[in-house]
């Protein structure tokens, strides 16, 4: 017999993991269906991590709405989930006439969408904001409101909390058929697992214009969208505090200069629309478009300060907007083509789908349990950037696994490692999500062999069978004493 | 606060060799530590035999060389704080505060006067190269599969293609062979092969393991997996692709880079030709009483020249404890025609100095020559032939007085 529950939500990015983070406030039951084997795997971990202001998207549209919206919320929501957050601010700026009056449009697009403490900078005050632009910049929008984020650890956060307060999370669980009998769903896994819902949340990313065909409803298709970003060694330090946009053409906002929550420079994404939903490549020819822009923007980037690079795709509609409202099939409702600014927008997403989910009759009592609240792992790393080596001395007698430094690029420790261990990451992508570890110059040179061990010790897989990001990522082929199996 | 004379910070060939200096020139008050349960560095994990022939005379393996030099420490009462690590360096005036995160001993503040940076290095990876495709498993640095087959016992591929043809992606080419893996081609960007003529021989020539020169990797396929490489060969700057070889592992040996993190914590000004610390021939970087040696400093070769290079520097550490480093202003040493970089950056008048340099590609009966901004020819060296997987050694004697600066060049 499958279980029963109130909502499924199919897909565990950040949409799905916010819907399912703000049913947790509910007295419902509640499953979290997701295809790979941990949470954020898909566009929810390739992304520029940016907490939009709101001022690029056309007044009118769910975009503008929901993603200012969003914005609002992050400053509560970090405090809740100890997330990394800070509002940094963002800059567009203009290097000639036409890209000024792009910025005037900008700024009206903003007003309208709510956007609150814009202004408009000429050079110097620009160039006094943020020195290593190119001085020959003319003039930039600036919207103070904007932030950045760590997008993996914002959503292993919300699934964590939401897990806490009765969710159930189905990892591996994909998506392979739907049927509609009276009043249930009943949703069958490609590996032979079954549950049944009353209500249906289609938050499945790429692949969300496949699972509404699962239900009969053809009505819209996903186009993937790539975006190849380059991340730069911390040696060229904090090059912009801000993220710099240039003043945008079509179709994106450009190829920025972004700060990331971690420290160090990302630059990207380009825009390309793709046919394969599963071509994550990074290209050549990509390199050199994201490089010959943002060094002109900053000049100081240099290629060989690249240290990594990776390729994310967009869910785009065919209709240029966000698809969240609920369909011909009752019961069933739409999460989906959320392309950027999906991050901003999904604690506003979430609302939305929790307002359409009551309308639908469901009776959605508040649980007097909920516990907004989940704690982080403090981080060896912040401590001795801050030198604060009373506080870290004091945990490392707490806990000896502290004084066990495992990323030297990063300053992980075991401590940190195990905890996301513990937590349910045990892929060795996972745990560079929620710890930094490969994450630096070395990428995971010296610190992959002890990660393996450990997640073998507390994890109890054994070594053959850790991967990196799921099954057919397994790292290691055999063992040398057993030979060739 | 523990407080000692000297901190070696790694235990690696460079921080043994210059640990056991320091006992040789009374310097009693030394501590090593070293981040790993154990002592030796790398060396551990190269189980290959060419170690110590300049040094002791013989054909050791790496962990029988580091050996040596770990019974020498213990010879000298050396006090070793292993699986312990430095994660910062302040200066105040004279004294300096170094924090260590140790698992025996938890966090630990010493007060010392002289440190020697002895940190080695790292492996270059698939992001320094701007390697284009997907990001599958199955893509290692050298040394990390080096680890995972020698120390650990575990088999990371059965098929591989291997990028770079420094001695470590050779060595790795034979150690994978005899373990029964299929290595189906060694990729070089150069138009030369990167490691030593005997590693060429030894490590593919014998296995029939092609090297491909003027070749690098354009795209990685697979998804999961790695499954593919595309292949193209560079001729006269262009691209012409030339194969796809089919795999399931992609080893990168692509060099190294010394392990600067602490060195500029500690404020210490790096060389972009070396990617390591500045040094004058004292070994003393820009903050008084900082040094380096070892792979920190430069990537080198042969062990024997680091515990060579790590031996002089704990004599000038001794020099510096006693007040009796010459004070004079340093001489910068220039890199001229076909240098690719010279250690140290400077030199010192009336002093003597060993220059370590690097060709920036190979070259077949030269002559190396130092001159100085007068015009002194201070050395002339001819070469049968110089490359750049070997490292040249020049002494200078008696650095004149008066002159401005130095050059290093060959002249073809
Ligand atoms: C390069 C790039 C940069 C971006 N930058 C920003 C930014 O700075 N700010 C911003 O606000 N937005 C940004 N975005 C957009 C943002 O990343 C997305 O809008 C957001 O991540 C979408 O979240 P999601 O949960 O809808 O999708 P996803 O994260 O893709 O989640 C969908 C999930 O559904 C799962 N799934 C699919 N099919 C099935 C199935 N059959 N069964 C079970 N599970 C299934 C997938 O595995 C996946 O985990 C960017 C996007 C890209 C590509
Ligand atoms: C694969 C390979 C093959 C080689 N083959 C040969 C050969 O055939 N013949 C030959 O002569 N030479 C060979 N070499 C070269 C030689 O082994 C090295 O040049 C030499 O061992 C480097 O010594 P080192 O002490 O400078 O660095 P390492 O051996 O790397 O030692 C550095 C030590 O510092 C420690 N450390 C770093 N940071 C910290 C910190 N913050 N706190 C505490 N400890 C720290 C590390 O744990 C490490 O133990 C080879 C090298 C490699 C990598």
């Amino acid at each position: 017999m499958s279980k029963k529950y109130d909502i499924a939500i199919i897909g565990a990015g950040v949409v799905g993991a916010s819907i399912a983070r703000r049913l947790s406030r509910y007295k419902l039951t509640v499953a979290l269906l997701e295809k790979e084997v941990d949470v954020s795997f898909g566009t929810s971990k390739a992304n520029s991590g940016i907490i939009h202001a709101g001022f690029h998207d056309t007044p009118g549209s769910l975009k503008a709405e929901l993603c200012v919206r969003g914005n609002t919320e992050y400053d509560r929501l970090a405090d809740e989930l100890e997330f990394p957050f800070e509002r940094r601010g963002e800059l567009v700026v203009a290097f000639d006439e036409e890209q000024q009056q792009t910025l005037y449009k900008l700024y009206r697009n903003g007003q309208q969408n709510g956007v609150r403490y814009m202004e408009l900078l000429g050079r110097e005050r620009t160039l006094e904001l943020e020195p290593n632009l190119n001085p020959d910049v003319l003039g930039s929008l600036y919207a103070p409101t904007a932030g950045i984020i760590g997008p993996y650890e914002y959503c292993f956060a919300l699934v964590e909390n939401a897990v806490k307060n009765g969710v159930e999370l189905l990892l591996s669980f994909e998506v392979a058929g739907i049927h509609k009998t009276n009043n249930f769903f009943s949703v069958e896994s490609s590996d032979g697992r079954s549950i049944e819902s009353s209500f249906l949340v289609n938050a499945a990313g790429l692949c969300a214009d496949r699972i509404a065909a699962m239900c009969g409803m053809n009505n819209f298709k996903i186009t993937p969208r790539k975006g190849e970003e380059y991340l730069l060694d911390k040696r060229v330090g904090k090059l912009v505090r801000r993220v710099i946009f240039p003043a945008p053409k079509t179709n994106s906002k450009g190829i920025l200069v972004i700060p990331t929550i971690d420290g160090p420079v990302m630059i990207g994404p380009t825009a390309d629309d793709i046919d394969d939903k599963e071509d994550f490549s990074t290209t050549k020819e990509g390199l050199d478009r994201v490089f010959a822009f943002t060094s002109h923007t900053v000049p100081a980037i240099r290629v060989s300060d690249i240290i990594t690079s990776f390729a994310g795709l967009r869910p785009v509609p065919s209709r240029n907007d966000f698809i969240i409202d609920k369909t011909e099939v009752s019961g069933f409702i739409n999460a989906a083509g959320i392309q950027s600014p999906g991050l901003t927008a999904s604690p506003a997403i979430a609302e939305k789908i929790c307002g359409i989910i009551l309308s639908c009759g469901l009776r959605m009592e508040l649980n007097p349990d909920f516990n907004p609240k989940r704690k982080a792992k403090i981080r060896t790393r912040t401590l001795v950037e801050n030198r604060d080596y009373d506080t870290l001395g004091k945990l490392i007698q707490s806990d000896k696994n502290y004084s066990k430094l495992v990323c030297r690029c990063e300053n992980v420790s075991e401590a940190e490692i195990i905890d996301a261990i513990y937590r349910g990451h045990t892929t060795i992508d996972s745990i560079k999500y929620a710890t930094r570890a490969c994450s630096g110059r070395c990428q995971g040179g010296f610190c992959t062999s002890r990660i393996l061990q450990l997640i073998s010790e507390h994890a109890g897989i054994d070594i053959l069978k850790i991967t990196k990001k799921g099954p057919g990522s397994e790292l290691i082929l055999h063992r040398i004493d057993k030979g060739h199996q | 606060m523990k407080s000692v004379d000297v901190l070696v910070i790694g235990a690696g060939a460079a921080g043994l060799a210059a640990a056991v200096s320091l006992k040789e020139n009374s310097i009693e008050d030394v501590l090593v530590v070293d981040r790993q349960n154990f002592a030796g560095g790398i060396l551990f994990q190269c189980i290959h035999s060419g170690f110590g022939l300049h040094r002791f005379g013989e054909e050791l393996t790496g962990p029988e060389y580091a050996q040596r030099y770990i019974d020498m420490a213990e010879c000298q009462n050396v006090e070793m704080l292993l699986s312990s690590s430095v994660v910062d360096i302040v200066s105040k005036d004279d004294i300096k505060e170094v924090i260590i995160l140790s698992q025996d001993s938890g966090l630990v503040k010493v007060k010392v006067k002289a440190i020697i940076l002895a940190m080695g290095c790292r492996e270059r990876n698939r992001g320094n190269i701007n390697i284009p495709g997907s990001r599958p498993a199955g893509i290692f640095t050298a040394g990390l599969a080096q680890k995972l087959v020698n120390i650990e016992g575990y088999m990371p591929g059965n098929e591989f293609v291997i990028v770079g043809s420094g001695d470590i992606g050779l060595i790795m080419a034979r150690r994978l062979t005899l373990e029964g893996a299929k290595v189906k081609a060694v990729l070089e960007i150069q138009p030369y092969p990167g490691g030593l003529d005997r590693n060429i021989v030894q490590c593919l020539d014998d296995f029939d393991i092609p090297l491909y020169t003027s070749h690098i990797v354009t795209n990685i396929c697979g998804s999961r997996r790695v499954e593919s490489v595309d292949v193209s060969e560079i001729t006269d700057g262009r691209l012409t692709p030339k194969m796809k070889i089919s795999c399931d592992t992609l080893l990168l040996s692509v060099g190294l880079i010394p392990e600067n993190e602490l060195s500029i914590t500690a404020g210490v000004s790096l060389n972009a030709a070396t990617a390591g610390p500045i040094v004058s021939s004292d070994y003393m970087t820009n903050v008084p009483g900082i040094f380096a040696c070892g792979n920190v400093l430069h990537v080198h070769d042969l062990v024997d020249y680091v515990s060579d290079e790590a031996s002089a520097c704990a004599k000038a550490v001794s020099m510096y404890l006693a007040n009796k480093l010459p004070q004079d202003k340093c001489i910068p040493v220039h890199s001229g025609n076909m240098v690719r970089y010279v250690v140290p950056s400077t030199v010192k008048p009336q002093c003597d100095a060993i220059l370590k340099l690097r060709p920036v590609a190979p070259m077949k009966n030269v002559k190396i020559k130092v001159v100085s901004d007068r015009g002194d020819v201070l050395k002339s060296k001819k070469l049968i032939r110089a490359i750049p997987s070997e490292m040249i050694t020049v002494q200078l004697n008696d650095v004149p007085t008066g002159c401005k600066s130095i050059t290093v060049y060959f002249e073809i």
